[in-house]
């Protein structure tokens, strides 16, 4: 099978690469260009740890070809701090303990800015529904959503919207 | 996944002679359905050829009593869509309904239309529509393209390019999701014309199907006084989810729930 080359933009990073074609945007991430923020919890597209942004909007990296984001941008994880401050989102995480082990906190708080961009003032009922797509085994869920409420907020005080 | 070669082409003639060049190729939408059976090896096709890089596929225009949505809009397009919201309101629900919101940023409905999924949304609502289905050689009726189960009357290089959906004095889909997939146990679907009522079910058989003697009393009489039984369950789906008898029973509950929108 032939190889083909591709420009992709990661956190704002330009990478020029021959891949292959079935390369999953995830395995990229992680193994070769080494950004292990985005998890793979489930490989079937139903966890959503391995969320990143693409367009403000979350999309799982385990689902799409890096071949279809030939002259895209991608938004991982890693790329959400600013000068050693943190992202609003990933503040109101640490603010509420938001997590417990931490495996699909990435994800969350993808979805989390992804569900801000597309409705700035969410209720506690959109933020239940919009996480449909992300699975967390321990906390339940209950610190998860006050993280958000909370994140929302300061994300719009601050017009990060 | 197995290997295969990737192709995006710039336009639809393109698509087709990479298409009829190829050994066994697929074309490749939003790839929520495609990408996943691939990753479990349940199909290896020789070629990707990716449509997203081809324009004018994702619009949504409003004409005079039809509205016209392009292959490739995604759901979550569909969902947050203006001309969408004012004509066709609960076609909002169904979009949003769909997966979750990262399935709906990526999946098309020209790409579900296609898959002919028995469980997916857009095949029951498109069959209870007055709709055509366009595609690059000719115009498809939305009740002749749903032939059997994940099969279409589609040639197999023909691709749909929008859909051209006649505006409903009255649509409305129910479902009552699969709570882990949110495909549908049983979708019901039903949009009403001057002189025509049309229910499509989801999820109860091997294809959506129209349920005829439901759509002819709503046509004589739009109440929530509708016969019921009028699907037999012998050969409907039965799965650990939900016994036949049991989908056969959801056909009439959600025919109800779907009317009290009215």
């Amino acid at each position: 099978m032939h190889e083909i080359s591709i420009k992709i933009t990661i956190n704002g990073k330009t990478y020029e690469k021959n891949i292959k074609p079935n390369l999953l945007l995830i395995d990229f991430l992680r193994d070769e260009i080494g950004l292990t923020g985005s998890h793979i919890g489930c490989d079937t597209s139903q966890c959503g740890a391995c969320m990143v942004l693409h367009n403000d909007s979350g999309i799982k990296a385990c689902s799409i070809l890096v071949a279809q984001l030939n002259d895209k941008k991608i938004t991982t994880i890693e790329h959400l701090q600013k000068n050693d401050v943190l992202h609003p989102m990933q503040e109101a995480f640490r603010n509420n303990h938001g997590l417990q082990c931490g495996f699909c906190t990435p994800g969350m708080i993808i979805s989390a800015i992804s569900l801000v961009k597309e409705n700035n003032n969410p209720n506690e009922e959109e933020i239940r529904k919009y996480l449909e797509g992300n699975l967390c085994r321990c906390t339940g869920y209950q610190n998860i959503v006050k993280s958000i409420e909370e994140g929302a907020n300061k994300m719009r005080e601050l017009g990060d919207i | 996944m197995y290997q295969f070669n990737f192709h995006s082409p710039k336009n639809i003639d393109d698509a087709i002679n990479i298409y009829n060049s190829c050994e066994d190729p697929k074309f490749l939408a939003g790839g929520m359905t495609l990408l996943a059976s691939m990753k479990q090896r349940l199909i290896a096709p020789s070629d990707l050829i990716d449509l997203r890089a081809i324009n004018n596929l994702s619009e949504i225009i409003l004409n005079k009593n039809t509205i016209k949505i392009g292959a490739l809009c995604s759901h979550y397009k569909i969902a947050s869509n203006n001309i969408i919201a004012s004509k066709i309101n609960k076609m909002i629900k169904l979009a949003s309904g769909i997966g979750d919101p990262a399935v709906r940023n990526m999946g098309t409905i020209g790409g579900s239309l296609a898959n002919s999924d028995p469980a997916a949304d857009w095949p029951a609502a498109i069959l209870a529509l007055k709709c055509n289905i366009i595609t690059n050689n000719r115009s498809i009726s939305s009740n002749e393209i749903f032939t059997n189960m994940f099969e279409t009357c589609l040639d197999e290089s023909e691709i749909i390019t929008e859909l051209d959906i006649e505006i409903p004095e009255f649509f409305n889909y129910v479902k009552f999701p699969n709570p882990a997939s949110r495909y549908a146990i049983v979708g019901v679907a039903i949009a009403k014309y001057e002189n025509k009522v049309s229910v499509a079910i989801s999820g109860a058989s091997h294809t959506p199907f129209i349920a005829k003697e439901l759509s002819e009393a709503l046509t004589l009489n739009f109440s929530n006084n509708i016969p019921l039984k009028t699907i037999p369950s012998d050969g409907l789906n039965q799965d650990i989810h939900a016994t036949s008898e049991y989908r056969a029973n959801l056909i009439d509950v959600l025919t109800k729930d779907a009317l009290k929108a009215y």
